[in-house]
């Protein structure tokens, strides 16, 4: 069964956070090494993307209980496994086993909920993160037109990350928690790339972050602009995840609902951080804040980014159950929003 | 999903252009091929100065902006790289899409890897064949942008209309089928060269980009349609007037032939209706191709109009003269660039801030009221007037502070002048502007701004000590509310003159209504040029008991005479006047159903559209330039000056709208409605009634054969025939925020511009709507077809009266209507005086018959007042209240 095809019955269930997970098991330095690691000179602990490889039990383990508690879709644990972000650690060289591995454990795990319930097929999305540099904005605010990295360098990079998910097995990319449109579009530049050397394609998710309540991606996008810069590539579905709750999210769903041609999708976080950085939202808060863009048919996927747990996919996957999906394509009528520089109809 | 075939773009914003969209402006100042001046800037690396030039193209209203860096002398990649991610750092020139503009596909694809949003490539073409086409085409929509395609191939650039179509034919195939690029992303180029060259070939390349245009359009879907259009009139160099006018006609052509996006320098562009007629048929004869000797008789003109162009004043003579002289120029001219060095000078020179101010600065300002007192000078140059003084003061105020610091010695204060726009009032636009006149005099003005209640003006007017107090209000209901503050007034046992203006007021009211009940001195102004020397008047201890006799004498005597009159006139009853309504034969009246019943929103209405709509006659009596337009600008006395406002409020109409700093939104309903006496009842489909308007009729006598008109009479009263609609509009959404700006610039000329083109474009907006409204959404005049002068002059079938003006004068009735229309999901609210929130709004009724017609009700007596009280469900008190000037007793 192919996602589109479920995504067109049902609302779709992501999985929750990662890192959320991982801290509960209070990890140490040792955790993060193995043999071949035992003498890098550099710190490794909190290196989270290295689990897949040094701790794969409890990676497969965090991807068992979001799959129990309903989720369609797992993430691989490779949000920062480039070597843009792993430079970090000094571990460039083992950027394309790192996604290797976590995209073969995360597979293994999938195949084994699919074979025990034939009807409820699991995928693996590519977990590809914005990398610690942004590409159209300067780190220095003296120097306004200088570029920590650059196009190529990036495309490189996001390259590399894909080529190991998808030599892994990952059925899906999924570009996330993007912050500088430009970033996204080197890597989807990367990708078809990829997809023409290798003679295959898979669906492509993107997934921008609203930084706050301006409405904007932290490189300045609006909503719409985001959309209209990703959309020379067919994606699988577009939408946002992380930075605020799921409440404050609700707006700049709605313009990607009216706006978008694809599948549309939403993972917030579990509220936002309280003084200590920890998330205080109960799944039930949570779900009850995501049913309102159910009810409105805003979303065909939903899952949950920071702070959110099984618990909280559960839930979401629980109230998801009670909702019909947002059509796409051929319900689609033209409304007017403010500010809105195109919706304006002719009457 | 938006609809996927229109062309989308993005900077920080979408740019979506729909076919209703205007022409896609595109900005070219940022091109080292076509501007000098940029070239010498990227050269010199001063990119700082460089990114001021796209700053300008933004704030002139460009929609893309266009970078292009080859210059043989350039590392143009570089420079391409280094450009955009500068405009990349500044938000306000971010928001656009760029074009990236280059000959180099290395210089292209370097800037296609510095874009965030979706831009443009500039260009394409088949030239170097079809492989690298195809190749070319592949990267570009793999970096996610759209392109123009230039009609070129391996022969060559097309010159022809059969090679300009086969080429973009050719290139259309391949990309859509081969490359599978989305149509809508194409922009064909098919080449503006130039005419009037004497050389024969060349006679029909603007017919011919003409039609391979319309071609383009009609025969390769949703591709697009651009070109450099200043290429056209190359032959004419140096003659600003002759290219403008090529300019703007060429553009005019082409976008019949839908041309919809192109490079063009708004600056060298004339107003296609302004060009003079002699000039344009000259222009249109070497365009179209249409007489043998075209280019003979246009390069003929061209000898006779030689640099007589916009020529930009640049004469820096007075430069040279005493501080005192240039402090004054300044003022005067309103140059702002040299005031606060000009200000440092004359007070190290002055020794103490205050002196400058009342030494020269006073002494320039006096120039400016004794011009504009002489009526040299008029409002707009006036206003800008103030704006440099006021930048002057703003200079000296950290010296003042600093000596009063030192010696808490503070120089004689001016007369102070309360200003205040009367509770339950929005208006404000004559209040500033008296303001502003008065400062350049030497008043101090507190202005407490609009909706004050009477507490509030005492409560400022006792604490900062003012000496006179003036009111202002545009709305009829503000003429209670100014009574009422004189009467607190007199309760406060005050004696300051008080100061009545504002459109609604008159004379007339002043003496009947406000005088009898103030004891003060109390004066009607009737312009801004009058408040001066009244002010001074009152002002003066010795001319005060003088001029308070006089004006109470006045006033008396105006009262007793108006008295005899009411006498005089001659009113019928109620049962009379109703049994001589308007007679319309309604057997052989059509009635029309809207396509609509219920309310329609219009949110967002684009301003691009609205402003072709505005009537400019009202604008310029607004600024005091007496004069209808355009015939005002051949004006002796006026016309250059009127010029000149136009010119800056086009500009501003411009930033506006690129900015998109104003929202217009507007509401209408239309229900079916039957007449019911004088009321108008409305109902539903279903016939359950939904509202009752009611209206008033007129009660004097007439003569022989006219009927006393009232609105109801235009319903027919069978239940089920007839409609009834309403509107609200306004574009003052956003005008706070902008506002806001200019004063903290203290630069109140953009601010009363600001306000001025806010309601300009509220009154567009009922106009534009007005048509539609005739021609779809009610759709009883489908096939009306008027000029916009038809539309000024009321020549459309049906009216639009709006309550609380001379037909229907009751303002009580807007609760119901904005109830009917659900007024505050566009924003528009109403106070506690049914004046109109933002200001700027417009609303009314919509009455389809061709009989209806515009009336004024005069006054009417006390038993249709107590009918109509009935009707409402009001007190007589009440209905008394706000009918007050329509009232034939007292």
């Amino acid at each position: 069964m192919k996602i589109e095809d479920i995504l067109s019955e049902r609302i779709v269930i992501l999985d929750g956070a990662m890192g959320t997970m991982i801290q509960r098991y209070k990890l140490t330095e040792q955790d993060f090494r193995n043999a071949a690691l035992s003498s890098h000179p550099h710190p490794l602990k909190g290196n989270n993307d290295l689990l897949s490889i040094t701790r794969p039990d409890i990676i497969k383990e965090i991807h068992r209980q979001y799959f129990e508690a309903g989720a369609d879709i797992i993430e691989t644990n490779t949000f920062g496994s480039t070597t843009i972000a792993q430079a970090d650690y000094h571990l460039e060289h083992l950027v394309y086993e790192i996604n290797f591995q976590a995209a073969k454990i995360a597979k293994e795990v999938a195949e084994e909920f699919t074979k025990a319930q034939p009807d409820k097929p699991r995928f693996v999305a590519g977990s590809m993160g914005p990398t610690t540099k942004l590409a159209s904005m300067s780190p220095d605010v003296n120097n306004p037109g200088y570029r920590a990295v650059t196009f190529d360098q990036l495309a490189t990079a996001f390259k590399e990350q894909a080529r190991g998910l998808l030599d892994g097995g990952a059925d899906l990319l999924l570009l996330e928690t993007i912050t500088d449109t430009l970033n996204v579009k080197a890597a989807l530049f990367a990708i078809q790339e990829l997809f023409d050397e290798i003679g295959k394609e898979v669906p492509i998710m993107v997934s921008g972050t609203i930084t706050d309540a301006s409405g904007r991606i932290l490189s300045g996008q609006t909503a719409e602009a985001f959309l209209i810069s990703v959309s020379h590539v067919p994606l699988l579905s577009i939408g946002f995840n992380c930075a605020m709750g799921a409440a404050a999210l609700r707006p700049y769903l709605q313009v990607l609902n009216e706006k978008a041609p694809f599948f549309v999708s939403a993972y917030p976080n579990a509220g936002l951080p309280n003084e200590f950085g920890q998330y205080d939202q109960t799944a039930s808060e949570m779900a009850h804040e995501v049913e309102e863009y159910l009810k409105e048919g805003l979303v065909n996927i939903v899952g949950g980014c920071c702070g959110s747990t099984p618990e909280h996919i559960r839930a979401l996957a629980t109230v998801a159950a009670k909702y019909k999906p947002r059509p796409i394509g051929s319900t689609w009528a033209p409304r007017k929003t403010e500010n809105s520089t195109v919706t304006y109809q002719r009457i | 999903m938006s609809n996927t075939n229109y062309l989308q773009l993005s900077g920080l914003e979408a740019v979506v252009i729909t076919p209703g969209s205007n022409f896609v402006n595109i900005g070219e100042r940022t091109n080292v091929t076509g501007s000098a001046k940029f070239l010498k800037l990227i050269k010199e690396d001063k990119f700082d100065e460089a990114l001021e030039v796209a700053l300008d193209q933004v704030r002139g209203g460009a929609q893309v902006i266009d970078v292009n860096m080859d210059e043989g002398m350039l590392d143009s990649q570089a420079a391409m790289v280094k450009y955009l991610n500068l405009m990349a750092a500044e938000p306000e020139i971010a928001q656009l899409p760029v074009m990236i503009d280059s000959s180099k596909w290395e210089v292209i694809e370097a800037g296609l890897k510095c874009l965030q949003g979706k831009g443009i490539v500039n260009s394409i073409s088949l030239k170097g064949g079809e492989a690298e086409f195809i190749r070319q085409a592949k990267l570009v929509k793999r970096y996610g942008a759209a392109t123009v395609v230039m009609a070129f191939d391996e022969q060559g650039q097309a010159d022809t209309y059969q090679r300009r179509i086969d080429i973009c034919k050719r290139a259309y195939t391949i990309l859509v089928n081969e490359v599978k690029f989305p149509p809508q992303d194409i922009i064909f180029d098919p080449n503006i060269f130039p005419v009037a060259t004497g050389i024969e070939e060349h006679r029909n390349y603007a017919i011919d980009f003409f039609n391979a245009a319309k071609w383009i359009r009609e025969n390769l879907p949703h591709a697009h349609v651009s070109g450099g259009v200043s290429n056209v009139s190359f032959s004419f160099r140096g003659n600003q007037k002759v290219r403008e006018a090529m300019h703007s006609a060429f553009l005019y052509h082409a976008i019949q032939h839908g041309m919809d996006m192109g490079i063009v320098n708004p600056t060298m562009l004339e107003v296609y209706d302004e060009i003079p007629k002699d000039l344009l048929e000259r222009v249109e004869d070497v365009l179209l191709n249409r007489r043998e000797d075209a280019t003979e008789r246009l390069l003929e003109f061209a000898e006779t109009v030689k640099g007589a162009a916009r020529k930009k004043e640049t004469d820096d003579e007075w430069r040279n003269a005493t501080v005192e002289e240039r402090i004054t120029h300044s003022l005067v001219k309103g140059i702002i660039e040299y005031i606060d060095a000009d200000t440092e000078e004359a007070r190290q020179k002055y020794g103490r801030p205050l002196h400058v101010i009342e030494g020269p600065l006073m002494a320039g300002m006096n120039v400016v009221g004794d011009l504009f007192g002489a009526g040299k000078m008029f409002l707009p140059q006036v206003v800008k007037s103030a704006r440099v003084m006021k930048k002057s003061v703003a200079y000296l105020t950290p010296y003042l502070e600093e000596e009063k610091k030192q010696n808490g010695n503070v120089g004689q204060a001016a007369a102070k002048i309360l200003l205040a726009t009367v509770k339950g009032d929005v208006h404000d636009i004559g209040k500033n502007i008296v303001g502003v006149v008065l400062a350049c005099n030497n008043y101090e003005v507190i202005d407490l701004g609009v909706m004050v209640p009477a507490e509030k003006i005492l409560e400022a007017a006792k604490k900062e000590k003012v000496d006179i107090i003036g009111l202002s209000g545009l709305i009829t209901p503000s003429l209670d509310e100014m009574v009422h503050v004189a009467k607190e007034m007199e309760h406060e046992k005050m004696s300051l003159p008080l100061l009545i203006g504002g459109a609604t007021t008159s004379r007339i009211h002043t003496a009947v209504k406000i005088d009898p009940v103030y004891s003060g001195p109390v004066v009607h102004v009737l312009d801004a040029s009058r408040s001066v020397p009244v002010a001074s008047e009152l002002i003066s201890t010795k001319a005060r008991p003088a001029f308070q006799t006089k004006m109470k004498a006045e006033y008396a005597a105006m009262r007793k005479d108006h008295e005899g009159r009411q006498q005089q006139k001659n009113y019928l009853s109620l049962a009379e006047v109703r049994s001589n309504a308007v007679k319309i034969n309604w057997q052989e009246t059509t009635f029309t159903r809207p396509q609509v019943i219920g309310r329609k929103e219009l949110l967002s209405f684009p301003l691009a559209e609205l402003r072709n709509y505005i009537d400019w006659t009202p604008f310029f009596q607004t600024w005091m330039l007496a004069g209808r337009y355009p015939g005002i600008f051949n004006d002796a006395v006026v016309g250059t000056e009127a010029k000149k406002l136009f010119d800056d409020a086009n500009t501003m109409l411009d930033t506006i709208i690129s900015n998109k700093s104003l929202q217009a939104n507007g509401v209408v309903a239309f229900y079916p409605a039957t007449r019911a006496g004088d009321d108008v009842v409305l109902t539903d489909d279903s016939k359950n009634p939904v509202a009752t308007f009611h209206f008033l009729r007129q009660q004097n006598k007439k003569a022989k054969d006219l009927p006393n008109f009232c609105l109801a009479d235009f319903i027919s009263d069978e239940p089920g025939k007839d409609y009834f609609g309403m509107f609200a509009v306004t574009a003052g959404i956003g005008l706070e925020k902008l506002v806001a700006h200019h004063k903290a610039n203290h630069d109140d000329y953009s601010e009363i511009m600001a306000k001025a083109l806010a309601d300009r474009l509220a009154e567009a907006f009922a106009e534009c709507l007005h048509e539609r409204v005739r021609r779809e959404l009610w759709g009883y005049a489908k096939n009306e077809s008027l000029t916009k002068e038809d539309l000024i002059d009321e020549k459309y079938s049906g009216i639009r009266p709006a309550p609380g003006y001379p037909a229907c004068p009751d303002h009580t009735e807007k609760k119901t209507l904005f109830e009917l229309l659900q007024a505050e999901q566009a924003g528009i609210t109403l106070t506690e005086s049914f004046a109109m929130y933002p200001g700027a709004s417009v609303s009314g009724f919509y009455f389809s018959h061709p009989q209806a017609r515009y009336f004024g009700l005069g006054k009417i007596e006390a038993d249709q007042v107590k009918d109509y009280a009935v009707r409402k469900g009001m007190s007589v008190d009440e209905i008394e209240k706000w009918l007050a000037p329509n009232l034939s007793y007292k």
